[in-house]
Protein backbone atom coordinates (compact mmCIF):
# COMPACT_ATOMS: atom_id res chain seq x y z
CA UNK A 1 0.00 0.00 0.00
CA UNK A 2 1.29 3.68 -0.45
CA UNK A 3 1.27 5.44 2.41
CA UNK A 4 2.69 8.74 1.27
CA UNK A 5 1.52 9.89 -2.35
CA UNK A 6 2.13 13.35 -3.51
CA UNK A 7 0.81 14.52 -6.94
CA UNK A 8 1.99 17.95 -8.67
CA UNK A 9 2.68 19.68 -5.92
CA UNK A 10 3.57 22.99 -7.16
CA UNK A 11 5.27 26.34 -4.84
CA UNK A 12 5.87 29.77 -5.83
CA UNK A 13 8.13 31.98 -3.58
CA UNK A 14 7.05 35.70 -4.56
CA UNK A 15 8.92 35.17 -8.69
CA UNK A 16 10.29 31.73 -7.89
CA UNK A 17 8.91 28.69 -9.12
CA UNK A 18 9.94 26.46 -6.43
CA UNK A 19 8.47 22.88 -6.81
CA UNK A 20 7.39 22.33 -10.33
CA UNK A 21 5.03 19.70 -10.65
CA UNK A 22 6.59 17.64 -7.97
CA UNK A 23 5.54 13.88 -7.74
CA UNK A 24 5.99 11.79 -4.48
CA UNK A 25 4.91 8.24 -3.85
CA UNK A 26 6.54 6.34 -0.62
CA UNK A 27 5.20 2.48 0.41
CA UNK A 28 5.97 1.41 4.26
CA UNK A 29 9.28 0.05 4.26
CA UNK A 30 10.44 2.01 1.66
CA UNK A 31 12.65 5.54 1.73
CA UNK A 32 12.32 8.33 -0.38
CA UNK A 33 15.83 9.38 -0.91
CA UNK A 34 15.39 13.40 -2.31
CA UNK A 35 18.98 14.77 -3.96
CA UNK A 36 19.44 18.11 -5.41
CA UNK A 37 21.50 21.13 -5.73
CA UNK A 38 21.18 23.99 -2.77
CA UNK A 39 18.61 25.90 -3.62
CA UNK A 40 16.36 23.02 -5.72
CA UNK A 41 13.64 22.62 -3.36
CA UNK A 42 14.40 20.09 -0.89
CA UNK A 43 13.62 21.78 2.11
CA UNK A 44 10.65 23.16 0.81
CA UNK A 45 9.62 19.97 -0.27
CA UNK A 46 10.14 18.32 2.99
CA UNK A 47 8.70 21.02 4.76
CA UNK A 48 5.30 21.02 2.15
CA UNK A 49 4.90 17.22 2.73
CA UNK A 50 4.93 17.70 6.78
CA UNK A 51 2.57 20.52 6.16
CA UNK A 52 4.39 23.27 7.68
CA UNK A 53 4.12 25.37 3.57
CA UNK A 54 1.36 25.86 2.34
CA UNK A 55 1.24 24.48 -1.05
CA UNK A 56 -0.29 26.39 -4.40
CA UNK A 57 -1.25 23.51 -5.93
CA UNK A 58 -1.13 19.50 -5.39
CA UNK A 59 -2.27 17.62 -3.14
CA UNK A 60 -0.77 15.27 -0.54
CA UNK A 61 -2.30 11.70 0.94
CA UNK A 62 -1.43 9.70 4.00
CA UNK A 63 -2.95 5.90 4.11
CA UNK A 64 -4.88 7.05 1.18
CA UNK A 65 -6.55 10.66 2.87
CA UNK A 66 -5.57 14.18 2.34
CA UNK A 67 -3.13 15.41 4.85
CA UNK A 68 -5.22 18.85 5.16
CA UNK A 69 -8.47 17.23 6.11
CA UNK A 70 -7.01 15.66 9.44
CA UNK A 71 -3.75 17.37 10.01
CA UNK A 72 -3.70 15.98 13.41
CA UNK A 73 -4.14 11.94 12.65
CA UNK A 74 -1.23 12.83 10.21
CA UNK A 75 1.71 14.92 12.62
CA UNK A 76 0.94 12.24 15.32
CA UNK A 77 2.35 9.84 12.92
CA UNK A 78 5.28 11.92 11.68
CA UNK A 79 8.44 12.33 12.97
CA UNK A 80 10.16 15.96 11.01
CA UNK A 81 13.91 16.62 11.68
CA UNK A 82 14.95 19.98 9.91
CA UNK A 83 18.02 21.65 9.90
CA UNK A 84 17.28 22.87 13.35
CA UNK A 85 17.30 20.28 15.78
CA UNK A 86 14.56 21.44 17.72
CA UNK A 87 16.38 20.80 21.22
CA UNK A 88 16.73 23.96 23.71
CA UNK A 89 20.09 24.96 24.84
CA UNK A 90 19.19 25.54 28.18
CA UNK A 91 17.72 22.14 29.20
CA UNK A 92 20.30 18.76 29.76
CA UNK A 93 19.88 16.10 26.79
CA UNK A 94 17.75 13.85 28.94
CA UNK A 95 15.43 16.80 29.81
CA UNK A 96 15.21 17.79 25.97
CA UNK A 97 14.15 14.58 25.51
CA UNK A 98 12.29 14.29 28.41
CA UNK A 99 9.88 17.30 27.27
CA UNK A 100 10.18 16.45 23.76
CA UNK A 101 8.66 12.82 24.29
CA UNK A 102 6.08 14.20 26.42
CA UNK A 103 4.51 15.72 23.72
CA UNK A 104 3.94 12.50 21.95
CA UNK A 105 3.57 9.47 24.40
CA UNK A 106 4.42 8.90 27.68
CA UNK A 107 7.96 7.34 28.59
CA UNK A 108 10.31 6.80 31.59
CA UNK A 109 13.99 7.57 32.83
CA UNK A 110 15.25 3.89 31.23
CA UNK A 111 13.71 4.70 27.50
CA UNK A 112 15.45 8.31 27.41
CA UNK A 113 18.86 6.88 28.28
CA UNK A 114 18.42 3.88 26.23
CA UNK A 115 17.69 5.93 23.22
CA UNK A 116 20.96 8.45 24.36
CA UNK A 117 22.98 5.12 24.44
CA UNK A 118 21.58 4.04 21.10
CA UNK A 119 23.30 7.21 19.38
CA UNK A 120 26.18 6.82 21.73
CA UNK A 121 24.92 9.99 23.89
CA UNK A 122 25.12 8.33 27.12
CA UNK A 123 28.18 10.24 28.51
CA UNK A 124 26.22 13.37 27.91
CA UNK A 125 22.86 12.83 29.04
CA UNK A 126 23.14 15.14 31.94
CA UNK A 127 25.07 18.19 30.18
CA UNK A 128 23.61 20.81 29.08
CA UNK A 129 23.05 21.05 25.32
CA UNK A 130 24.63 24.55 24.76
CA UNK A 131 27.92 22.69 26.22
CA UNK A 132 27.68 20.10 23.41
CA UNK A 133 29.31 20.10 19.98
CA UNK A 134 27.02 20.29 16.48
CA UNK A 135 27.64 16.59 16.06
CA UNK A 136 26.11 15.78 19.49
CA UNK A 137 23.47 17.67 19.64
CA UNK A 138 22.89 16.00 16.40
CA UNK A 139 23.15 12.74 17.97
CA UNK A 140 20.07 13.67 20.39
CA UNK A 141 18.00 14.71 18.14
CA UNK A 142 18.41 11.36 16.69
CA UNK A 143 17.79 9.92 20.10
CA UNK A 144 14.56 11.74 19.67
CA UNK A 145 13.44 10.13 16.49
CA UNK A 146 14.21 6.71 18.26
CA UNK A 147 12.30 7.51 21.28
CA UNK A 148 9.20 8.74 19.65
CA UNK A 149 9.11 6.59 16.86
CA UNK A 150 5.97 7.37 14.08
CA UNK A 151 5.33 5.84 10.88
CA UNK A 152 6.72 8.29 8.71
CA UNK A 153 10.38 9.95 9.21
CA UNK A 154 10.50 13.17 6.98
CA UNK A 155 14.40 13.93 7.95
CA UNK A 156 15.93 16.87 6.57
CA UNK A 157 19.96 16.43 5.63
CA UNK A 158 20.08 14.37 9.13
CA UNK A 159 23.95 12.98 8.77
CA UNK A 160 25.20 17.06 8.80
CA UNK A 161 28.05 17.60 11.15
CA UNK A 162 27.97 13.81 12.49
CA UNK A 163 30.86 11.76 11.97
CA UNK A 164 31.60 8.10 10.37
CA UNK A 165 30.07 6.53 13.50
CA UNK A 166 27.40 9.19 13.73
CA UNK A 167 26.33 8.51 10.13
CA UNK A 168 26.74 4.78 10.73
CA UNK A 169 24.26 4.88 13.78
CA UNK A 170 21.95 6.96 11.69
CA UNK A 171 21.64 4.35 8.63
CA UNK A 172 21.16 2.02 11.45
CA UNK A 173 18.29 3.74 12.59
CA UNK A 174 16.69 3.97 9.16
CA UNK A 175 17.08 0.74 8.88
CA UNK A 176 15.27 -0.51 11.40
CA UNK A 177 12.53 1.71 10.93
CA UNK A 178 12.24 0.38 7.52
CA UNK A 179 12.22 -3.17 8.66
CA UNK A 180 9.11 -2.55 10.69
CA UNK A 181 7.52 -0.87 8.04
CA UNK A 182 7.81 2.80 8.40
CA UNK A 183 8.53 4.86 5.65
CA UNK A 184 10.92 7.53 5.46
CA UNK A 185 11.90 10.67 3.52
CA UNK A 186 15.12 11.55 3.55
CA UNK A 187 16.82 14.84 2.33
CA UNK A 188 20.86 14.58 1.49
CA UNK A 189 23.74 14.76 -0.43
CA UNK A 190 25.32 11.41 0.79
CA UNK A 191 24.22 8.19 -0.69
CA UNK A 192 22.08 5.52 1.68
CA UNK A 193 23.34 2.47 1.67
CA UNK A 194 20.26 0.67 1.26
CA UNK A 195 19.10 -2.03 -0.72
CA UNK A 196 17.34 -1.23 -4.08
CA UNK A 197 14.12 -2.60 -2.91
CA UNK A 198 13.61 -0.29 0.10
CA UNK A 199 15.23 2.77 -2.14
CA UNK A 200 13.58 5.30 -4.05
CA UNK A 201 15.16 8.35 -5.12
CA UNK A 202 14.05 11.68 -6.55
CA UNK A 203 15.84 14.62 -7.82
CA UNK A 204 14.55 18.31 -7.85
CA UNK A 205 15.77 20.55 -10.51
CA UNK B 1 3.21 1.22 15.32
CA UNK B 2 0.66 3.08 17.14
CA UNK B 3 2.17 3.55 20.55
CA UNK B 4 0.26 4.69 23.39
CA UNK B 5 -0.52 8.48 22.93
CA UNK B 6 0.03 11.16 25.48
CA UNK B 7 -3.11 13.47 26.21
CA UNK B 8 -3.45 17.36 25.78
CA UNK B 9 -3.64 17.81 29.39
CA UNK B 10 -0.60 15.68 30.28
CA UNK B 11 1.57 17.51 26.74
CA UNK B 12 0.55 21.17 28.33
CA UNK B 13 1.68 20.27 31.40
CA UNK B 14 5.07 18.80 30.43
CA UNK B 15 5.37 21.95 27.87
CA UNK B 16 4.70 24.37 30.92
CA UNK B 17 6.65 22.63 33.26
CA UNK B 18 9.94 22.85 30.51
CA UNK B 19 9.52 26.66 29.86
CA UNK B 20 9.51 26.93 34.18
CA UNK B 21 12.46 25.37 34.10
CA UNK B 22 13.97 27.37 31.49
CA UNK B 23 13.00 30.54 33.15
CA UNK B 24 14.36 29.87 36.35
CA UNK B 25 17.60 28.54 34.40
CA UNK B 26 17.39 32.58 33.32
CA UNK B 27 16.23 34.02 36.79
CA UNK B 28 17.82 37.33 35.69
CA UNK B 29 15.97 37.94 32.70
CA UNK B 30 12.86 36.47 33.97
CA UNK B 31 12.54 38.98 36.88
CA UNK B 32 13.55 41.74 34.69
CA UNK B 33 9.73 42.62 34.12
CA UNK B 34 8.65 42.38 37.39
CA UNK B 35 11.92 44.70 38.48
CA UNK B 36 10.91 47.15 36.11
CA UNK B 37 7.13 47.12 37.06
CA UNK B 38 8.92 47.69 40.77
CA UNK B 39 10.77 50.48 39.74
CA UNK B 40 8.81 52.02 37.38
CA UNK B 41 5.81 52.58 39.71
CA UNK B 42 7.93 53.88 42.87
CA UNK B 43 9.73 56.41 41.02
CA UNK B 44 6.06 58.07 40.52
CA UNK B 45 6.57 59.14 44.51
CA UNK B 46 9.72 60.32 44.52
CA UNK B 47 9.54 62.53 41.72
CA UNK B 48 6.53 63.91 42.27
CA UNK B 49 4.86 66.44 45.36
CA UNK B 50 4.72 64.21 48.38
CA UNK B 51 0.61 65.12 48.27
CA UNK B 52 -1.53 62.14 49.11
CA UNK B 53 -4.46 63.29 47.11
CA UNK B 54 -2.22 63.51 44.22
CA UNK B 55 -0.40 60.23 44.69
CA UNK B 56 -3.74 58.52 44.76
CA UNK B 57 -4.74 60.46 41.20
CA UNK B 58 -2.18 59.22 39.27
CA UNK B 59 -1.96 55.99 41.18
CA UNK B 60 -4.26 53.83 38.29
CA UNK B 61 -2.35 55.10 35.72
CA UNK B 62 1.02 54.77 37.26
CA UNK B 63 -0.49 50.77 38.24
CA UNK B 64 -1.83 50.21 34.52
CA UNK B 65 0.55 51.54 32.55
CA UNK B 66 3.91 49.58 34.55
CA UNK B 67 1.73 46.53 34.13
CA UNK B 68 0.75 46.85 30.68
CA UNK B 69 4.65 47.76 29.38
CA UNK B 70 5.83 45.15 32.18
CA UNK B 71 4.06 42.62 30.23
CA UNK B 72 5.51 43.82 26.92
CA UNK B 73 9.24 43.30 27.92
CA UNK B 74 8.78 39.37 28.28
CA UNK B 75 6.73 39.03 25.01
CA UNK B 76 9.49 39.66 22.78
CA UNK B 77 10.95 36.26 23.92
CA UNK B 78 7.52 34.27 24.00
CA UNK B 79 8.18 32.59 20.65
CA UNK B 80 10.89 33.89 19.24
CA UNK B 81 13.66 31.71 20.63
CA UNK B 82 11.75 28.31 20.18
CA UNK B 83 11.28 29.73 16.26
CA UNK B 84 14.83 29.56 16.03
CA UNK B 85 15.64 26.61 17.41
CA UNK B 86 13.36 24.35 15.70
CA UNK B 87 10.97 23.48 19.19
CA UNK B 88 8.10 25.26 18.02
CA UNK B 89 8.32 23.18 14.67
CA UNK B 90 7.97 20.76 16.55
CA UNK B 91 5.33 21.49 18.53
CA UNK B 92 3.21 22.63 15.45
CA UNK B 93 3.80 18.93 14.10
CA UNK B 94 3.52 16.46 17.27
CA UNK B 95 -0.19 15.99 16.23
CA UNK B 96 -1.85 17.55 19.38
CA UNK B 97 -4.02 20.74 18.74
CA UNK B 98 -1.41 23.68 17.95
CA UNK B 99 -3.91 26.41 19.25
CA UNK B 100 -4.05 25.05 22.77
CA UNK B 101 -0.21 24.25 22.97
CA UNK B 102 0.54 27.90 22.36
CA UNK B 103 -2.03 28.99 24.95
CA UNK B 104 -0.75 26.63 27.38
CA UNK B 105 3.03 28.68 26.29
CA UNK B 106 1.07 32.08 26.85
CA UNK B 107 -0.07 30.65 30.32
CA UNK B 108 3.76 30.95 30.92
CA UNK B 109 4.31 34.46 30.32
CA UNK B 110 1.35 35.11 32.84
CA UNK B 111 2.47 32.92 35.09
CA UNK B 112 5.98 34.57 34.89
CA UNK B 113 5.06 38.26 34.54
CA UNK B 114 1.46 38.31 35.47
CA UNK B 115 1.53 36.46 38.25
CA UNK B 116 4.10 37.69 40.29
CA UNK B 117 3.17 41.39 39.19
CA UNK B 118 -0.25 40.91 40.94
CA UNK B 119 1.25 39.33 43.71
CA UNK B 120 4.01 42.43 44.28
CA UNK B 121 1.05 45.06 42.94
CA UNK B 122 0.11 45.82 47.05
CA UNK B 123 3.95 47.30 47.31
CA UNK B 124 3.50 49.85 44.61
CA UNK B 125 0.06 50.64 45.51
CA UNK B 126 0.90 51.62 49.12
CA UNK B 127 3.64 53.46 47.63
CA UNK B 128 1.26 55.33 45.55
CA UNK B 129 -1.11 56.63 48.39
CA UNK B 130 -3.49 53.73 48.17
CA UNK B 131 -5.59 52.88 51.15
CA UNK B 132 -5.04 49.25 52.58
CA UNK B 133 -9.14 48.56 51.58
CA UNK B 134 -9.11 49.20 48.25
CA UNK B 135 -6.47 45.92 47.91
CA UNK B 136 -9.02 43.54 46.98
CA UNK B 137 -10.07 45.67 44.26
CA UNK B 138 -6.48 46.79 42.54
CA UNK B 139 -5.71 42.98 43.13
CA UNK B 140 -8.86 41.53 41.08
CA UNK B 141 -8.79 44.26 38.40
CA UNK B 142 -4.81 43.34 37.51
CA UNK B 143 -5.73 39.80 38.25
CA UNK B 144 -8.16 39.89 35.39
CA UNK B 145 -6.30 42.88 33.12
CA UNK B 146 -2.64 40.95 33.10
CA UNK B 147 -4.78 37.72 31.58
CA UNK B 148 -6.18 39.65 29.05
CA UNK B 149 -2.81 41.05 28.33
CA UNK B 150 -0.74 38.24 28.18
CA UNK B 151 -3.27 36.89 25.91
CA UNK B 152 -3.10 39.94 23.44
CA UNK B 153 0.50 40.06 23.99
CA UNK B 154 0.74 36.41 22.48
CA UNK B 155 -0.74 37.41 19.15
CA UNK B 156 1.29 40.25 18.79
CA UNK B 157 4.36 38.16 19.83
CA UNK B 158 3.19 35.31 17.26
CA UNK B 159 2.61 37.87 14.40
CA UNK B 160 6.14 39.46 14.77
CA UNK B 161 8.60 36.14 15.69
CA UNK B 162 10.34 35.88 12.96
CA UNK B 163 11.32 39.53 12.88
CA UNK B 164 14.54 40.74 13.75
CA UNK B 165 14.66 43.30 16.30
CA UNK B 166 11.18 43.36 16.85
CA UNK B 167 10.42 45.52 19.71
CA UNK B 168 8.87 48.22 18.41
CA UNK B 169 6.98 46.69 15.73
CA UNK B 170 5.20 44.67 19.16
CA UNK B 171 4.93 47.28 21.14
CA UNK B 172 3.02 49.16 17.75
CA UNK B 173 0.75 46.02 17.38
CA UNK B 174 0.35 45.55 20.73
CA UNK B 175 -0.57 48.04 22.30
CA UNK B 176 -3.45 49.87 20.40
CA UNK B 177 -5.52 46.67 21.60
CA UNK B 178 -4.19 46.56 24.99
CA UNK B 179 -6.35 50.23 25.18
CA UNK B 180 -9.79 49.03 26.55
CA UNK B 181 -7.80 46.60 29.11
CA UNK B 182 -5.81 49.81 30.28
CA UNK B 183 -9.44 52.16 30.46
CA UNK B 184 -10.86 49.39 32.56
CA UNK B 185 -8.24 48.63 34.16
CA UNK B 186 -7.70 52.05 35.47
CA UNK B 187 -10.58 53.12 36.05
CA UNK B 188 -11.51 50.05 38.32
CA UNK B 189 -8.01 50.80 40.19
CA UNK B 190 -9.71 54.85 40.51
CA UNK B 191 -12.77 53.51 41.98
CA UNK B 192 -11.46 51.24 44.39
CA UNK B 193 -8.98 53.88 45.81
CA UNK B 194 -12.20 56.32 45.84
CA UNK B 195 -14.01 53.39 47.70
CA UNK B 196 -17.14 53.28 45.16
CA UNK B 197 -18.17 50.26 43.93
CA UNK B 198 -15.91 48.75 41.10
CA UNK B 199 -18.43 46.07 39.63
CA UNK B 200 -19.03 47.49 36.04
CA UNK B 201 -15.19 48.04 35.21
CA UNK B 202 -14.24 44.71 36.43
CA UNK B 203 -17.10 42.85 34.74
CA UNK B 204 -15.74 44.82 31.28
CA UNK B 205 -12.07 43.48 32.47
CA UNK B 206 -13.54 40.11 32.52
CA UNK B 207 -15.67 40.12 29.88
CA UNK B 208 -12.22 41.31 27.61
CA UNK B 209 -10.04 38.48 29.21
CA UNK B 210 -12.67 35.93 28.39
CA UNK B 211 -12.89 37.40 24.86
CA UNK B 212 -9.33 37.02 24.69
CA UNK B 213 -8.93 33.60 25.90
CA UNK B 214 -11.67 32.84 23.22
CA UNK B 215 -10.40 34.13 20.16
CA UNK B 216 -7.09 34.38 20.47
CA UNK B 217 -5.48 31.00 20.51
CA UNK B 218 -7.07 30.67 17.04
CA UNK B 219 -5.17 34.27 16.00
CA UNK B 220 -2.41 33.07 17.68
CA UNK B 221 -2.01 29.46 15.86
CA UNK B 222 -2.71 31.22 12.41
CA UNK B 223 0.13 33.62 13.24
CA UNK B 224 2.70 31.18 14.41
CA UNK B 225 1.79 28.74 11.38
CA UNK B 226 2.33 31.73 8.84
CA UNK B 227 5.67 32.13 11.04
CA UNK B 228 6.88 28.97 10.50
CA UNK B 229 6.16 29.01 6.79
Amino acid sequence: MNELTADNLQLWRGEQHVLRGVGVVVDGGQCLQVTGANGAGKTTLLRALCGLTPLDAGRICWRGSDIAIDREAFHSELNYLGHDNGLKADLTAAENLHYAAALRRPVRAPQIAAALAHTGMAEVAGQLLRRLSAGQRRRVALARLVLTGGALWVLDEPGSNLDASGQAVLLGLLQQHLAAGGAAVVATHQGLDLPAAQLRSLTLQ
Amino acid sequence: MSAPRVGLAGAAAALIARDLRLALRRAGDTLQPLGFFLVVTTLFPLALDPQLSLLRDIAPAALWVGALLSSLLALDLLFREDAHDGTLEQLALCGLPFQLLLLAKTAVHWLLTGLPLVLIAPLSAIALGAPYRSMPGILAALLLGTVALSLIGAVGAGLTMSVKRNGSLLALLVLPLAVPVLIFGARATALAIAGEPLAAPLYLLAAIAVLAATLAPLALAAAVRIGLE
